[in-house]
């Protein structure tokens, strides 16, 4: 095994890493070649910080949210969010999303799509090194594999070590702990579905629908594999994600990036080198940012697809950049095109590199180095994104919070299209199909509306024709109710009537229309 | 046998297929894929030997598991109607009238009867009951044995001039052109005077003969003014609508040689649920009475 090794330490007690990336590409194996595992020393500093706080909310919002209640009275379900499959409703706070309401959904689907441009464009995949839930998954598994078998190096011993009683219990532990947090994580996702404490009991009295526990056991699976198991292969061999990112970087987009314009020469032997008058960049080859890289690359090869933007490495060069007093940011988010910028500046003619040039005589970064800006974020490109999206959600939101809540639908009788009475008069039958779609019993006043010569009764009623009905449509749901509308065919000029079926809430001012067709029943 | 070819840039063996230029490398299965595959391989074999697979001259092997389509398909008819037995039997309790009041049995009724008529009645009163010449419109509001629920059950479980059935429905009009009762001059004027019973076109000059005619001879079952008697599926001839036509030539024909029409008696065929259930359909179409 060559990941693997005893390490040294340099002169200034500054400790270095006999580390192999694994994944680099000279390294890579044949396609049957066992996987080489990884050993992910942990990182500190400013942006494990800032994933701990990601992995904080997001894990949060997953786990707390569907047990936020909301009131929506006696007719509906309290809780916040809820996807009610089986009523075919969505619920997610103050919005309740109908079946044909779903273009919402697709709505979103579009804000995430262009929110992914976005976020690419400008940011590189912060998605992936912060908030997919791959990563998010990983990072928690690793925190359970440091708090049981120790940190890099006590793992790659224990890994090594023959199996004993404290190896078997440690195993035992990690994998007990994992297996609760997959359990936990499946058993999270199913109270989207349904009245989360009600489903709790039920799950735990063993009364709950089998695809609840269905959904459990493969999401329990699920977890465990990619989260513990597979971890940094599902980015790299099953995720279509990276390839699609990588594919929507630009030369200005945020990347986590070797700064080798300062850092080469790399040298373990600095003093000595320089003491030699031969010149040496920032980067005394530590190997940290290799070891505490999750993906096993090693950042110093340049842009990689396995490289998910983490950023852990940053926080690993900058504790070696301090303890060793330089200028941190020798592994920063940058841009290639401020790279190149800062490597023409350091190349001589022939190309190699002259820390000199890019460096004061103090050990300082030059001043006409090109740092990382907010333009890097705010260039035209983004600004269109971020337009477009914008434009999308205003839409959304203005439809949201202006459509309706009565709607109407009316299927005219096809066989027979009409029918003619005993008297002579014409009768047409059609399916009028309410909708309440708020959460409370409503009284409407259906109506026909351009058809002075028609009257409307219900079916099983006495016949006794009006223009105007009162209707009960229960709460959140829909009313099919047949209506009969008469006419006097002598009143009639053409084959077909042209009119219009009102339905207005009898307490408020919504209504709706629906236009609807009269047959005449023709010569008979 | 040709060399193998090694590509530059991989230094992956090739296949030696070529298009165009590019050469497809000869990289191994990913091992994942290929276990999935022998799996799969696996389970076909099991599945060959568990279920019906190979077939034989005649038929196919039978398979260990003994399962069969048409066993299942079986086994789920008879889970729909095990489901369905509540229903019906509550509705075999209840009279039409009471099924009527009860909106779940109106739910169930209706859709079971719905689908009967379809393949019962539709070959003659339409797919809609629209009806035809000679055969019912059963949405309209015009019943010549009666529109209430009980009325059109019972029209349905004995049927009309069906003679197996001694409770059916049973009238006849007399030939009375045929059978020589009427003189024809007489069955024109008669044909004039129905016509104008229902506002229609009619010869002003026959109407006094016409109106004699039929208060000797028609009025003891079409009523005193032409409104027919239900007791007797007499049609009342002072309305708009007309079974057999209401030309003065399709009334000349009516009275000279009647056509009678005849509908099964459906009660011991379909069975006392079913008969409801087509009742309670009949009656909703929007006729009932």
């Amino acid at each position: 095994m060559t990941t693997v090794d005893h390490n040294g330490t340099a002169g200034s007690g500054l400790e270095q890493f006999d580390v192999q990336p694994v994944n680099r590409r000279d390294q890579q194996q044949p396609l049957y070649a066992p996987r080489k595992k990884i050993h992910p020393k942990r990182a500190e500093g400013a942006f494990r910080r800032f994933k701990w706080l990601v992995m904080l909310i997001t894990l949060g919002v997953y786990y707390a949210t569907p047990w936020i209640r909301w009131d929506r009275g006696e007719f509906a379900p309290d809780q916040a969010v809820l996807i009610d499959l089986y009523h075919r409703r969505f619920y997610f706070f103050w919005i309740e999303i109908w079946p044909q309401e779903f273009y919402y959904v697709a709505g979103l689907l579009l804000m995430a799509a262009l929110g992914l441009f976005l976020v690419t464009s400008s940011v590189g995949r912060a998605w992936c090194g912060y908030t997919c839930p791959q990563t998010v998954w990983v990072d928690l598994f690793l925190v359970v594999e440091r708090f049981v078998e120790g940190d890099r190096n006590k793992r790659i011993r224990l890994d090594k070590a023959s199996m004993s009683a404290s190896k078997a219990a440690k195993r035992v532990s990690k994998h007990t702990i994992w297996l609760l947090i997959a359990v936990a994580t499946g058993g999270a996702w199913i109270f989207y579905f349904a009245d989360a404490p009600t489903l709790l009991m039920e799950v735990l009295s063993g009364t709950a629908p089998s695809v609840a526990y269905g959904t459990i056991a493969v999401l329990t699976f699920t977890t465990y594999a990619l989260g513990g198991l597979m971890r940094e292969q599902v980015c790299t061999y099953m995720c279509p994600w990276p390839r699609i990112q990588a594919a929507m970087l630009d030369e200005h987009s945020l990347t986590v990036t070797y700064n080798a314009w300062r850092g080469e020469p790399r040298s373990r032997h600095q003093k000595q080198q320089q003491a030699a008058g031969v010149p040496a960049g920032d980067c005394v080859d530590c190997n940290a940012c290799v070891a505490v890289c999750p993906m096993g690359i090693d950042i110093r090869d340049g842009q990689q697809l396995e490289c998910i933007t983490c950023a852990l490495c940053i926080d690993a060069c900058d504790g070696v950049m301090t303890k060793l007093g330089k200028p941190t940011g020798l592994i920063s988010y940058s841009t290639f095109a401020a790279h190149d910028h800062n490597m023409k500046l350091a190349q001589r003619a022939d190309g190699t590199i002259d820390p000199g040039r890019v460096h004061t005589p103090e050990g300082g970064i030059a001043p006409e180095v090109r740092h990382t800006t907010l333009r890097s974020i705010l260039r035209p490109r983004t600004m269109i994104y971020f337009v477009i999206w914008s434009l999308i959600g205003v839409a959304m939101l203005v439809m949201l919070t202006t459509r309706g809540r009565l709607e109407m639908n009316v299927l005219h009788d096809r066989n027979p299209v009409s029918v003619t009475l005993s008297d002579g008069r014409v009768r047409n039958g059609y399916t009028v199909k309410i909708l309440n779609m708020m959460p409370e019993r409503r009284t409407v006043l259906l109506t026909i509306e351009d058809f002075p010569d028609g009257a409307m009764i219900m079916p099983l009623e006495k016949d006794d024709p009006r223009q105007a009905i009162f209707l009960d449509v229960d709460p959140d749901s829909l009313r099919a109710q047949r209506i009969f509308v008469i006419a006097e065919p002598g009143g009639l000029e053409n084959q077909q009537t042209h009119f219009r079926f009102r339905v207005r809430d009898s307490a408020g001012s919504e209504r709706a229309e629906y236009e609807a067709i009269f047959d005449n029943g023709g010569s008979r | 046998m040709s060399e193998k070819e090694i590509d530059s840039v991989t230094n992956v063996e090739t296949t030696g297929h070529e298009w165009d230029g590019i050469k497809e490398l000869n990289n191994p299965l990913p091992r994942w894929w290929l276990w999935v595959f022998y799996a799969c391989i696996v389970y076909a074999i099991g599945y060959c030997i568990y279920y019906p697979a190979i077939p034989l001259i005649e038929g196919a092997t039978q398979g260990l598991a003994g399962y069969s389509s048409r066993t299942e398909l079986h086994q789920e008819m008879a889970t729909i109607e095990a489901g369905r037995t509540e229903m019906l039997e509550r509705i075999r309790q209840a009279d039409v009238a009471e099924i009527q009041a009860d909106p779940e049995l109106t739910r169930f009724a209706t859709a079971g009867g719905a689908s009967a008529f379809k393949v019962y009645c539709s070959q003659c009163h339409g797919s809609g009951a629209q009806g035809a010449s000679g055969y019912p419109n059963l949405n309209d509001d015009d019943w010549l044995w009666g529109g209430s629920i009980e009325q059109i059950a019972q029209t349905i479980r004995h049927g009309v001039r069906y003679e197996e059935d001694g409770d059916t429905r049973y009238s006849e009009m007399p030939a009375f052109g045929r059978d020589q009762l009427l003189p024809r001059a007489d069955i024109l004027a008669a044909a004039h005077y129905v016509r104008a019973l229902s506002g229609l076109e009619h010869d002003q000059g026959a109407m006094d003969e016409g109106a004699r005619v039929f208060a000797e001879n028609c009025a003891a079952c079409h009523g005193e003014n032409g409104h027919g008697n239900k007791e007797l599926g007499a049609p009342n001839l002072a309305d708009a609508l007309w079974l057999y036509g209401d030309t003065h030539q399709d009334i000349v024909s009516q009275i000279n040689n009647p056509k009678h029409g005849v509908m099964p008696a459906w009660g011991d065929r379909l069975g006392d649920a079913l008969v409801k259930q087509l009742a309670v359909y009949v009656h909703g179409l929007g006729g009932g009475e």
